[in-house]
């Protein structure tokens, strides 16, 4: 088995990505924040519980909040938190499976399986968005 | 020289790299169950959204079993805590000095976290 191949130092695909998974992360307990922080004003101090304050951090779609003892979630129901739970679900399925590209590719020389696994993880991460936004427009 | 990288799974757990090499390698582990975990959690949602299907229903079902959550509440935030750590050390690169300091450190703010979390999972089951 060969090493795996590393790429000339510079501005390339592996800077970029190693790049994205730190700001990604960031961007990430930005959105999380800002829905916990908005979950706590808008109610989930005393009418909720862990589970739901969780679906309100990370995926502040109507359909999750919808599962939650919460009366009125009128608050929730708009294209504010749309944008969120959008700009949440592309940072978080772009870095987990980008995250998921990069361990594979420990395990794998420059054979034909690197070649199909990137094709599997590419069109994993274009379907899983598409479905994820569908799910959140949808909803 | 090239590097030897035939190591075998339980040859590379001897490797005596101590905090930073486990939590390099929970990291790994956790973020990959997360891919999966959220990846289904996506589908059976969308399924279940469209279609009112039973898979995707049942998929859901063990999302709220208490054991998984207690696992799943302590892969993500060590996987989120662990990550900061990575951006903070890596962006700001003087500080690598106090790599040791910053893992206690990282583990000191997990345990917080997380027996905040065991309390409310304990109180639900308690409480029913």
């Amino acid at each position: 088995m060969t090493s795996r191949k590393v790429a000339k130092r510079g501005f390339n695909l592996d800077y970029v990505m190693w790049l994205f998974m730190r700001l990604s992360a960031l961007a990430m307990y930005a959105v999380g924040l800002t829905g916990l922080t908005a979950a706590l004003v808008m109610g989930a101090r005393t009418q909720t519980d862990l589970s739901t304050l969780v679906r309100w951090t990370f995926f502040q779609n109507p359909s999750h909040v919808f599962s939650s003892d919460i009366v009125v979630l009128d608050n929730f129901i708009n294209q504010f938190w749309q944008i969120m739970q959008i700009t949440m679900v592309f940072f978080g399925v772009t870095h987990g499976l980008n995250g998921l590209r990069i361990v594979v590719e420990d395990f794998m020389g420059s054979t034909i399986w690197r070649t199909l696994w990137r094709g599997f993880i590419f069109f994993a991460w274009i379907f899983i968005t598409l479905v994820a936004i569908y799910v959140v427009l949808a909803s | 020289m090239a590097l030897n990288r035939k190591v075998g799974f339980f040859k590379g757990l001897k490797y005596k790299g101590g905090g930073p090499m486990w939590a390099w390698v929970l990291h790994r582990t956790s973020g990959l169950a997360m891919v999966v975990f959220v990846g289904l959690h996506i589908i059976a949602g969308f399924l279940t959204q469209q279609f009112g299907s039973e898979a995707g229903i049942a998929i859901n079902t063990i999302y709220e079993n208490d054991i998984f959550q207690l696992v799943i509440f302590f892969l993500v935030i060590f996987h989120a805590v662990n990550g900061l750590r990575v951006v903070i050390l890596d962006l700001i690169t003087p500080l690598l000095e106090y790599q040791r300091e910053a893992i206690w450190l990282e583990w000191l703010i997990i345990m917080a976290l997380y027996s905040l979390v065991i309390f409310s999972v304990l109180h639900d089951v308690m409480m029913g």
